[in-house]
């Protein structure tokens, strides 16, 4: 058996990546993606937890982390749609009205 | 037994192999057509992921939803704005990314640190992993039914929520 700690560092690993998509993009779709991608990275953790504690809790709210990130990309490419056709822009460094 | 454990291993080399590369590949490529179709790439391994550790319907409601509904979506939009290359903007800049990259670097070790902690204490439950978990639909169900009911029937409701907030948002009259 994979032990734990392999799967856990694997999804570290992919949060991480995730972190960093959002810190050096600034096409609002590739941070949007990379949120999918930390969403992703704590699933795998969950489903691991799930198998090495013998529990279906942690596939539950896998289950409905997945509902979440549904809704989410609906809603943030609802947004993104509107914010393009207000600013004819998909780059977070012209949407600075409420900068400080 | 013994080649089914050699079996399980390799698979998760390559599917974690497979996924990295393919994460890394979504947040350096140029493109967003391209980021999304890597980012289809990096959900499927780990749906085979799922598959190994037990959880098929998991595994299944992965390739539908996320690689199936929600990158369909993000295709879709992709399309329907039709950037063009002078259209994505400057990226920043070259000391912003390597600080970037060296706080990412960071905050892995800081990760790595607190996954080994907390495993070293509490990682062997009473019960190890002896019992293992039933695979199928049915165990998942009876749970969702059952214990976690009310937030099952939340989960509806946010959906309404969301079809209804992402029309008014995105129809230009209603």
């Amino acid at each position: 058996m994979v032990p734990l700690s392999s799967y856990l560092i694997l999804s570290a690993v992919l949060f991480t990546i995730g972190v960093l998509g959002v810190l050096v993009r600034r096409n609002i779709l590739i941070i949007f993606m990379s949120i999918e991608l930390m969403l992703n990275a704590v699933n795998l953790a969950l489903v691991a937890f799930s198998r090495e504690f013998g529990s279906m809790d942690g596939q539950v709210f896998v289950f409905l982390v997945m509902t979440v990130a549904a809704a989410e990309a609906a809603v943030g490419l609802a947004i993104i749609i509107c914010l393009y056709r207000n600013r004819k822009s998909v780059n977070v460094d012209d949407l600075n009205l409420m900068k400080w | 037994m013994e080649t089914d454990e050699n079996m399980e291993f390799v698979v998760f080399a390559i599917m974690a192999l497979v996924s990295t590369v393919c994460a890394i590949l979504v947040i350096s490529h140029r493109n967003p057509v391209s980021s999304a179709l890597f980012l289809i790439a990096t959900m499927v391994s780990l749906a085979i992921l799922f598959l190994t550790l037990n959880a098929p319907f998991l595994a299944v409601i992965q390739i539908i939803v996320y690689a199936g509904a929600i990158m369909v979506l993000f295709l879709f939009v992709i399309m329907l704005l039709n950037l063009r290359k002078d259209e994505f903007g400057p990226e920043r800049k070259k000391a912003q990314r390597f600080f970037a990259i060296l706080f990412g670097f960071l905050f892995l070790i800081l990760l790595a640190t607190a996954i080994n902690v907390g495993l070293s204490t509490f990682g062997h439950p009473e019960a190890p992993a002896t019992k293992l978990i039933p695979a199928g639909v049915e165990p998942l169900a009876e749970l969702l039914f059952t214990k976690y009911l009310f937030p099952f029937e939340l989960a509806s409701v946010l959906l309404l929520v969301a079809i209804v907030g992402a029309i008014v948002m995105a129809k230009r009259k209603l």
